[in-house]
């Protein structure tokens, strides 16, 4: 087995006896990463993937000293932000990273979605990622909630409302999902339970699905580069792609360590259930064009409810976009069927749409507060 | 079609006809990169070993304090714990009738004592050390005496204090 690399000393071939360590270096080593002007975009799924570990280290970090209760996870943060050595750092990173994960993986969904990597053969690929980009969006969510201050209390309330508005397993859901009929103490341990424990496990399986993937599959090459892609000399993954990859791991530490440095993560006021919604209660950015879009909708549509009119058509969207695959079923190399090719057009407008819609929400003269519920 | 690997796999090019041992500029390089990353792993596990050691809590400066009960109430032939700052005390009056208060924790493993009445002892449940109404260790497994503290009787009021 350990006949056809360098020898490497007699631990190696120890463990190769036992775990076939060849036959993973082999597999590792197999993978070819082609160079054309869009190779800058493969790097997008390694960022998100090491932002993401940054995120399972500072969160393990922070449940030494958190206490999910609403008589105590306020003050535990507080604790952690002042009295623990390093707190602050840690828990800002954790708050940065947390953004940035989100914003990569926008970019790596774009840029998939852009690039037509999703054909054939990789539609599973591209299901599991998307999975995993809804177990981020729900990462965020439920870790908002967790230092139960004012901003997070009551942005909870009404991402949660959201749910109920659902027709027929809407109110139910809202029950599983707040631990009772409103946002409260049940709510918090939850939103733990979940943020520590239901989605890691989750994203672990769909992430190491996701991994194995990409690496049987290799990596897709536009169509539109084809040509480019054949004329120059493709580059390893292991070692030479991957010492890439790193280079940019440092430069998004260095960027996270400065973030958490100058502008390290604010704690707030304490929620109180009885105290008037503050101002400016808005979601984290990445939900903020889905309410800017629900406040302009009018209180109904063809005698449905707008918002339910709103959150369905939000959900049937994302449904498209999670089976393009099946939708524009060429097989990666060939050119895209003629149906389809102003699909990138499509993409781009929704882009525009979801950047406008936020831009809306945050310059808004009023800020509105939580709906009326 | 670039997924159809042909399997090469492509080592580094090496320049084997160079003079025994790295080169000089080879060795600058590699020194520095082991230094960067020496560095960065630094930087990375001082915080994280600085973070999970826990931070010092207020060391209790309790010496003295009122119990909540009234010395009449404390029969003759009787113990229970109190609250000496963080720590538990034990407070006895012994069957002469003397009110006294001593650490609350064994001296073995740190488990907390309680009062015999049908010895008239101290006792400690865990692994069945006994000490007098002194505080001194007679039986089992405890090392040392409890410590103990002063008791005042002031208008009813039982004060303690670690010193006179």
């Amino acid at each position: 087995m350990s006949t056809d690399g360098p020898r490497r000393g007699r631990l190696w071939d120890w463990f190769d006896r036992r775990l076939g360590l060849a036959g993973l270096e082999r597999m590792a080593r197999k993978k070819d990463v082609p160079v054309h002007k869009h190779t800058i975009w493969y790097y997008l799924g390694g960022m998100t993937l090491f932002l993401f570990l940054i995120q399972i280290v500072t969160g393990i970090l922070l449940l030494f000293y958190y206490r999910a209760s609403a008589s105590e996870a306020y003050e535990s943060i507080q604790f952690i932000m002042t009295d623990v050595k390093f707190g602050w750092l840690i828990r800002s990173i954790h708050h940065w990273a947390a953004n940035l994960v989100i914003v990569t993986l926008f970019l790596h969904m774009f840029s998939v979605l852009l690039l037509r990597a999703y054909r054939p053969p990789r539609e599973l690929t591209w299901l599991t990622g998307a999975g995993l980009f809804v177990l981020m969006l729900a990462f965020g969510f439920t870790g908002y909630l967790l230092p139960w201050n004012q901003l997070a209390y009551f942005a909870t309330r009404v991402g949660t409302q959201i749910v109920g508005v659902v027709p027929v397993v809407g109110e139910g859901m809202l029950r599983i999902l707040r631990g009772g009929d409103d946002v409260s103490g049940a709510t918090l341990t939850r939103f733990y339970a979940f943020h520590a424990a239901v989605l890691p496990t989750l994203v672990f399986l769909l992430l190491a699905l996701h991994l194995f993937l990409v690496q049987k599959l290799g990596m897709s090459t536009p169509p539109s580069v084809k040509k480019e892609a054949a004329r120059r000399r493709p580059l390893p993954f292991m070692p030479n792609f991957l010492l890439r990859d790193l280079v940019g791991w440092l430069v998004a530490l260095a960027l996270i360590a400065a973030l958490a440095a100058y502008f390290p993560a604010e704690l707030g006021e304490k929620a109180d259930p009885f105290a008037p919604a503050p101002a400016g209660i808005k979601p984290e950015w990445y939900f903020v064009f889905m309410f800017q879009t629900l406040k302009y909708l009018p209180p109904h549509i063809l005698g449905i409810e707008g918002e339910v009119v709103g959150i369905m058509s939000f959900a049937v969207a994302a449904l498209v976009l999670f089976m393009v695959p099946f939708i524009d079923r060429r097989r990666g190399d060939e050119p895209a069927h003629p149906a389809f090719s102003l699909l990138p057009y499509l993409w781009i407008a929704m882009i525009a749409f979801m950047l406008f819609m936020t831009y809306l929400g945050y310059t808004e003269a009023v800020p509105d507060l939580a709906p009326a519920t | 079609m670039s997924e159809g690997s042909d399997g090469l796999v492509r080592e580094p090019k090496r320049d084997d006809n160079g003079p025994p041992g790295p080169p000089r500029r080879r060795r600058f390089l590699n020194w520095l990169l082991g230094t960067g990353a020496g560095a960065l792993s630094a930087s990375v596990l001082y915080p994280i070993t600085r973070f999970l050691v826990p931070p010092e809590l207020e060391e209790s400066t309790t010496n003295q304090v009122t119990l909540p009960i009234r010395a009449r109430d404390v029969a003759a032939n009787s113990g229970q714990v109190f609250r000496f700052g963080s720590r538990p005390g034990m407070l006895i009056r012994t069957p002469a009738g003397e009110l006294k208060a001593f650490d609350g924790m064994c001296t073995h493993l740190d488990c907390i004592v309680q009062y015999r009445d049908d010895i008239s002892r101290i006792w400690c449940a865990c692994h069945n050390g006994h000490y007098d109404l002194n505080g001194t260790n007679v039986q089992g497994p405890p090392p040392r005496p409890l410590e103990e503290y002063v008791v005042i009787e002031q208008d009813d009021q039982i004060i303690v204090t670690k010193d006179a």
